[in-house]
């Protein structure tokens, strides 16, 4: 698999008024083209951090991430999955999903094109016209898988989309991501603390540490595709692999915990 | 599920019920004038006061003071929004435009603006400039400091989601900066309108020979009471009106604004 992200020693320090929190300190990882790579990790442990840095959002203070481009220019490189509550409340649902191509100078009537195709993917064409705040949390998080989707970048960045959800919502909106990224392979770097969420959807899982954030290994995720995100919940795999994630991450949960009560 | 749906639309009902209230408020006066409960030289009931007004109209008076006033009172608050708007978005966008004017809008911002009529009047005369002046002075602060509130409480995440589409600078204006601002800009604008109404009163009182503050003073000081009564209920109703205006102004563009019951 040829290499799309480069990401070499980056370390990452914030500088606050009395103390410096070191973030990351120099990870190296590289992701393939076409990968689905899952980050789990303790909460505080930088991979917030590290996408943010991939997504140009942050500059690291040290070291460096580089995506390889291929092909049309005028494609952007990556573009971010972020959390919730990020659809502009101003902006009804088209011109939400239809906001990179608008960056982008494309007139209205072909990016409400583009925007309309993948509102129908994810069943919400008829709300073309609402305004987020008239949207439920499921519905508000696949407008912004589409927002990202319809602005066809090379890499896509996803800072655990889908934590705010309840469990159903969560599996069904898995479900619709990985049928959606079946049909366009683009690589995907997806942050979560769900161990079974990483597995559902990853090719790899990288296991970082506490902080200052590394990587402490990664594993395999050998399901093949395309994948059935409520059948692979029941095989007896998935349930050890499971396992022997939290038994990695387990001891790097502990310290986190420390740190925090520090 | 059978409950009857509710004849008008909540919308509807509150906006009847803006211009009933005062209605109701009149009758009952009109009433107590009648059981002479009210001292007749001192308040004066709705119908002379409706006199009053009636010959204040014919004689065109009125349309007179109340157009004075209006002039005022929009040329104020025009001459205040632009810059106010302005100078609110550069200081909520910019640290070093809210080191360099934040000492100097903190500091004159408590002075009663009244306070300073007679000095605007030294430096811009006694006719029109001077009152449009004063009302623009007043509205000018609330508009600033509402704007520039309403920028900096822009959700950071808004300015990451541009900044990672890639927004040109015109358009993360457009797109966030302004219509994230917007409530609280147009919150501004209804507390410059209150404002810019006690003051243009303040300023007729005392330093015009027009405008329906000029009008109740006049009036007081030769007795005609009703005349008096007349020129607070313009200037009420001016504040309705005009209130009510600004929010369907505001209805048309906020449109995703939640509506609370």
């Amino acid at each position: 698999m040829t290499e799309k992200i480069a990401v070499q020693d980056l370390t990452k320090v914030f500088e606050g008024r009395t103390v410096s929190t070191r973030a990351l300190a120099g990870v190296t990882l590289s992701v393939g083209d076409g990968e689905f790579l899952c980050i789990v990790g303790p909460s505080g442990c930088g991979k917030t951090t590290m996408l943010r840095i991939m997504a140009g959002l942050e500059t690291p203070t040290a070291g460096r991430v580089e995506m390889k481009r291929s092909g049309d220019p005028r494609r952007p490189l990556n573009s971010m999955v972020f959390p919730e509550h990020s659809l502009f409340p101003w902006l009804t649902v088209i011109d939400n999903v239809a906001f990179g191509l608008e960056m982008r100078g494309i007139p209205r009537r072909e990016r409400y094109e583009t925007a309309k195709i993948f509102l129908e993917t994810v069943g919400l064409a008829s709300f073309r016209s609402h305004y987020p705040h008239q949207l439920s949390g499921g519905m508000k998080q696949r407008v912004s898988l589409a927002r990202a989707f319809v602005n066809d970048p090379e890499v896509l960045l996803m800072d655990e989309p889908f934590a705010s959800l309840d469990a159903q919502n969560k599996m069904l909106l898995q479900d619709e991501l990985l049928k959606i990224w079946e049909q366009h392979k683009k690589t995907v770097v997806y942050i979560t603390h769900s161990i079974d969420e990483a597995l559902t959807l990853g090719d790899r899982i990288v296991v970082m540490t506490a902080a200052p954030g590394n990587v402490k290994e990664i594993i395999d995720v050998d399901f093949g595709r395309p994948r059935d995100v409520f059948e692979i919940k029941a095989k007896p795999q998935f349930g050890e692999m499971s396992l022997h994630i939290w038994r990695i991450l387990e001891s790097e949960v502990r310290k986190a915990r420390l740190a925090e009560r520090a | 599920m059978s409950r009857k749906p509710p004849r008008l639309r909540v919308e509807t009902q509150e906006r009847l019920l803006a211009i009933v209230s005062p209605l109701v408020l009149l009758l009952v006066w009109q009433v107590m004038s009648w059981l002479k409960m009210l001292d007749a030289r001192f308040i004066p009931s709705p119908v002379t006061i409706g006199e009053g007004a009636y010959r204040l109209v014919e004689s065109g008076e009125l349309w007179v003071h109340l157009g004075v006033s209006l002039w005022r009172l929009l040329m104020g608050f025009v001459v205040a929004a632009v810059p106010g708007i302005f100078i609110g978005l550069v200081m909520g966008l910019s640290r070093w435009a809210r080191a360099i004017l934040d000492p100097i809008v903190a500091a004159t911002y408590p002075i009663p603006k009244i306070a300073i009529l007679p000095l605007v009047m030294l430096f811009l005369g006694i006719g029109e400039i001077s009152k449009i002046a004063i009302v623009a002075i007043a509205v000018i602060y609330l508009v600033l400091i509402n704007t520039m509130v309403g920028v900096m409480t822009i959700d950071p995440v808004y300015f990451d989601v541009a900044r990672n589409y890639g927004a040109p600078w015109h358009k993360l204006f457009t797109r966030v900066i302004i219509p994230g601002a917007l409530p609280l800009i147009f919150a501004g604008l209804r507390l410059g309108l209150g404002v810019s109404l006690i003051v243009i009163v303040a300023a007729e009182f005392v330093a015009a020979k027009s405008g329906i503050g000029y009008l109740i003073w006049i009036s007081w000081e030769t007795l005609v009471i009703e005349n008096m009564f007349v020129g607070i209920i313009v200037i009420t109703v001016l504040g309705v009106v005009t209130t009510f205006l600004l929010r369907e102004i505001e209805r048309a563009a906020i449109p995703w604004r939640k509506e609370r019951g």
